[in-house]
């Protein structure tokens, strides 16, 4: 059994591939640094993260695959599951090696999965889209917490960037710690203290929210209530399409219900 | 704004939650510079009310005041219900600032009739005129459109909304002018019209000259009423297919009557809104749609309404078993997508994987064939299931209805632990 070793990092995944076409030696077991070795194989590969090799293999990707599958490829790296790196290896391999795209091979288990994890991390993007929540604080920027599942604030951001390009605006994610900061002119990304973090999360005290700010929430609270027409209450389908998950940070969901 | 304006949203948008439509979808427009916000063509939902309907639009009445006394609706003049007019400020107002917290996509503004169409119209069309020309809102504008409004209100309006939308409400005249007697069906389709002509027109324009702004991009949308009266699923699907035939109809939505002024003995008695039939209603429509069915395959003199216990296309797919079994690796994709338990995105995964190897059982089921329906349908040699065609329909249906729950019998002997 071999065992390949990378970094954690897309970069890494990349470099691992090239290695192993490299060594003509491919992996049964590709782990990221620092987790458990099995205990037996064959041979240990450590591989160095080296840019211009995965920049190649980027390239010889692109040649291969269309953008909607370079989309995928992507999409499965976001979704950070523990099965994404060994997944997209197969993946990135079967592009490589076949005379033609395999991306439409639905027939193959490892395509189908990739396009199936994929769906599911752009319905977790869209999900972002749908219920970030801005809260407006006293100096004029709206702040907006999340924790998606995936990591996929990153390719949320343009999406915010196009709607609220007149208003300073600042998206963190709790759960991976790091946000976007829209300065009216470009999106940072920014990094919080465990301590200034916590300042903002939960219940902002009322000092840093914008005078209105309490009004416009409870507005909000008062129409999601008034909108239901009670004789279809349908529990089941609310949290189905509004996941639990994201009612810590929904405005909606807050006060009494 | 104050805490009087709670009050105000409490009781408008109590009055508009009975209008189903809250798309909002079908225009795309990118931030410009000096505007607020942009509109996304596949529509965003931001929230979703307890009933499970979405909410991506600030679906709200400027007054819920009303001169007409139609029978199925909450805002009847002869109800005694709280009323109240929001501002123009008020309403401006709001729509920004949740638009600014990513509450909304955009604002659905509707009013009850006051003095006469016109008069409500021109009120309507000052809002949206305001709100696109002095406060810049580039977002998403969804204006109904009152029936019996003037032509010329109407191309004004399109001129800021991206969706106008007229309902129907009642699929057949007779049924109208008797639960709405000062309403016909003339009152309906003439805005419906110039809506239709002012698109066409504009499309014109815009083919011949390079800056013409756009009118409703979104096209319009209408709304029916199930279960109020006595009209069947074919009536109301002939309808929906005859609009849909109409350039710019985007959408009919049918609304399961709920019985909000059980008083009136014109309308039935209703324990339950009737949802089920409602939901067998959009299926048939999907089916319209995306799905290349005819309303005639769907209800017919024979079967005027649809099945309530199986789903329209299993319905169909019962009635025609000479269609089946269908080999899914070499049926065209007109006939994948009849089959029952495929949808269009396995339909279409399965024209693509199978241009690299046959497809199996398995990987139907993987890509999401519910096969569980589809088994009896499809010509699988790898499963030891019989198809339609040996079963026959009746067996299959008696299959695929879900079982009623059993009940414990009383001569099972239990231990209590």
């Amino acid at each position: 059994m071999n065992v390949y070793v990378y970094d954690g990092t897309f970069e890494g995944l990349l470099s691992a591939v090239f290695e192993a076409y490299e060594r003509r030696v491919f992996p049964d077991v590709l782990q990221a640094e620092g987790e458990m070795l099995p205990l037996f194989y064959d041979q240990l590969v450590t591989v160095t993260t080296d840019s211009t090799r995965a920049e190649r293999v980027w390239r010889a990707l692109q040649k291969k695959l269309s953008r909607a599958a370079l989309g995928i490829v992507l999409s499965v790296w976001q979704s950070e599951l523990p099965e994404a790196p060994a997944l997209l290896f197969r993946y990135i391999r079967k592009a490589v090696d076949a005379s033609r795209s395999p991306e439409l091979d639905f027939g193959d288990d490892d395509v189908l999965r990739a396009a199936q994890i994929a769906r599911r991390v752009a319905a977790e993007r869209e999900r972002v889209i749908q219920f970030v929540r801005f809260r407006k604080a006293a100096d004029g920027t709206y702040f907006a917490l999340i924790e998606p599942k995936y990591n996929v604030l990153a390719s949320a951001v343009s999406y915010f960037r196009d709607r609220f390009a007149d208003q300073l605006w600042l998206i963190y994610d709790c759960r991976r710690r790091f946000g976007y900061y829209y300065d009216l002119q470009d999106v940072r990304e920014v990094a919080f203290r465990e301590e200034d973090a916590l300042c903002f999360s939960g219940k902002a005290a009322d000092g840093l929210l914008a005078a209105d700010e309490r009004l416009f929430q409870q507005l909000w609270q008062t129409y999601f209530r008034s909108i239901s027409i009670r004789e279809r209450a349908n529990p089941r389908l609310h949290r189905k399409e509004l996941p639990v998950r994201f009612w810590k940070y929904l405005t909606e969901k807050q006060g009494k219900q | 704004m104050n805490e009087a304006v709670l009050e105000k949203v409490r009781v408008l948008a109590e009055s508009a939650k009975y209008d189903v439509s809250c798309a909002s979808s079908g225009t795309s427009r990118a931030h410009r510079k000096g505007s607020v916000g942009s509109a996304a063509g596949w529509g965003i939902c931001h929230s979703f009310a307890e009933d499970g309907r979405c909410i991506s639009l600030l679906k709200i009445m400027l007054t819920n005041y009303c001169m007409y006394d139609c029978a199925y609706c909450i805002n009847r003049r002869s109800n005694d219900i709280p009323r109240a007019t929001l501002a123009v400020s008020e309403l401006v107002e709001l729509t920004m600032e949740f638009y600014r917290r990513n509450y909304i996509e955009g604002l659905f503004l509707s009013s009850g009739v006051v003095r006469n169409p016109d008069y409500t119209m021109e009120r309507l069309v000052r809002i949206v005129k305001d709100l696109r020309r002095v406060h810049r809102f580039n977002g998403y504008i969804h204006l109904k459109s009152i029936p019996g409004a003037s032509r010329e209100l109407v191309r004004e309006a399109g001129l800021y909304a991206d969706r106008l939308s007229v309902n129907i409400e009642i699929p057949n005249e007779q049924s109208l002018k008797l639960l709405a007697p000062e309403k016909d069906f003339q009152s309906v389709f003439a805005p419906m019209r110039y809506i239709r002509e002012g698109v066409l027109e504009n499309e014109d324009d815009r083919r011949r000259f390079r800056y013409v702004p756009r009118f409703v991009p979104a096209g319009q949308s209408t709304q029916m009423i199930v279960g109020a009266t006595a009209d069947t699923d074919r009536d109301i699907l002939c309808l929906a297919s005859a609009l849909y035939a109409r350039p710019t109809m985007k959408r009919v939505y049918y609304s399961g009557f709920i019985p909000v002024n059980a008083y009136d003995s014109r309308l039935p008695a209703l324990k339950q809104p009737p949802l089920v039939r409602e939901n067998r209603l959009y299926q048939a429509d999907w089916l319209m749609r995306f799905y290349d069915f005819k309303a005639e395959e769907l209800v017919d003199d024979r079967f005027p309404d649809l099945d309530l216990e199986v789903d329209p296309k299993l319905a169909w797919a019962l009635r025609h078993p000479e269609c089946f079994p269908v080999d899914v690796n070499r049926a065209d994709y007109e006939m994948l997508l009849r089959i029952p338990g495929v949808g269009v995105k396995s339909a279409r995964m399965i024209a693509a994987s199978r241009r690299y190897g046959r497809v199996g059982s398995m990987q139907l089921k993987k890509m999401g064939v519910v096969m569980k329906k589809a088994v009896y349908f499809i010509d699988c040699r790898e499963l030891p299931v019989k198809t339609i065609q040996e079963l026959r329909p009746e067996r299959v249906r008696q299959l695929l209805l879900p079982k009623p729950k059993v009940k414990d019998d009383p001569r099972q002997l239990k231990f209590d632990f």
